[in-house]
């Protein structure tokens, strides 16, 4: 399969099963083996401070989490099923009102089991990030491989 | 309903919707906080469909664990401490031990250090089985009231 095919299949796979990625409304912008970027459109839902109209620092961390993962997909070239061993993440600044939030992610080391991931979160410039993450993911963790079964398999 | 107002209706009559109804994401997310008779809580994540991160096996989004782990010590910070603001997230790490199921999810936390501008929150996850946690976190969180 040529890479971009493989990689809008992720994409599809991304935006149709993964429940709580639909439920927040994520959309992949770009992926690749170097990069990828995901946007959530901002939401009144996502506010963790009202008064100072902040986002809630669990959908960042989603955010980064979802696009760590489809990211590392994308360095692979297929689905596998990973599972996060950690993630850290510093929220550098708040984050500006109405505004949607844009994370990137890049794997910065694989090897044969583990993917070091790092990510950062913007508003309108990646210059200055509302947050930035480190994450570990292990590869091929077991249970059921996701993504959709091939058309016409049993 | 202000903070003060939510605060005391949590402590004095074990009512915290209102304490909840301050933080849309914690609403949005379904979490509840059951009060415990030593004046702190225990915080739930009822299990709805789409809290799921992957259908096959059914498990939890991974960032769903840490969203609520992050909601419930900021919940337990503005339960326990007298903020009248939400602190501030400084930074949050979390391990992940073991793949969260497709069931309620549980969260204790403990103020391990306060001082007079910053709090260090721990915070531990489980499901079925309290000595299995499917998650441990620690977050810094800047006070608002010290600005």
């Amino acid at each position: 399969m040529p890479e971009t095919a493989a990689v809008q299949k992720l994409i599809d796979h991304f935006h149709h099963d993964i429940p709580h990625a639909r439920e927040l409304g994520m959309e992949v912008i770009s992926a690749s083996a170097e990069r990828t970027e995901v946007r959530l459109p901002f939401r009144p839902e996502f506010l963790g401070d009202t008064e100072r109209q902040l986002i809630h620092p669990g959908v960042v961390t989603t955010l980064i989490d979802s696009t760590c993962g489809v990211g590392l997909m994308a360095r692979l070239g297929r689905p596998v099923t990973i599972a996060t061993l950690d993630l850290r993440v510093d929220y550098l600044r708040p984050s500006r009102p109405g505004i949607g939030l844009i994370c990137s992610a890049e794997c910065y080391r694989l090897t044969g089991q583990i993917a070091f991931m790092r990510a950062s979160v913007w508003q309108d410039d990646p210059a200055t990030p509302v947050a930035a993450s480190v994450s570990t993911f292990m590869l091929n963790s077991g249970g059921p491989q996701i993504g959709r079964p091939p058309e016409g398999a049993p | 309903m202000n903070f003060d107002q939510a605060r005391r209706l949590a402590r004095e009559q074990g009512d915290a919707s209102e304490l909840l109804a301050l933080v849309p994401y914690a609403a949005y997310l379904g979490l509840r906080m059951e009060m415990g008779a030593d004046g702190t809580a225990l915080l739930r994540l009822p299990f709805k469909p789409s809290l799921i991160g992957n259908p096959r096996k059914p498990a939890l989004h991974g960032g769903v664990v840490a969203a609520f782990m992050e909601g419930a010590a900021l919940l337990h910070l503005l339960l326990v401490l007298d903020e009248r603001r939400v602190p501030k997230s400084i930074d949050f790490s979390i391990d992940y031990l073991r793949s969260a199921q497709a069931q309620d999810t549980l969260a204790s936390c403990a103020v391990e250090r306060l001082g007079r501008r910053v709090a260090q929150v721990q915070i531990r996850c489980w499901q079925a089985e309290p000595q299995k946690p499917v998650a441990l976190a620690r977050a810094h969180f800047l006070l608002a009231s010290d600005e």
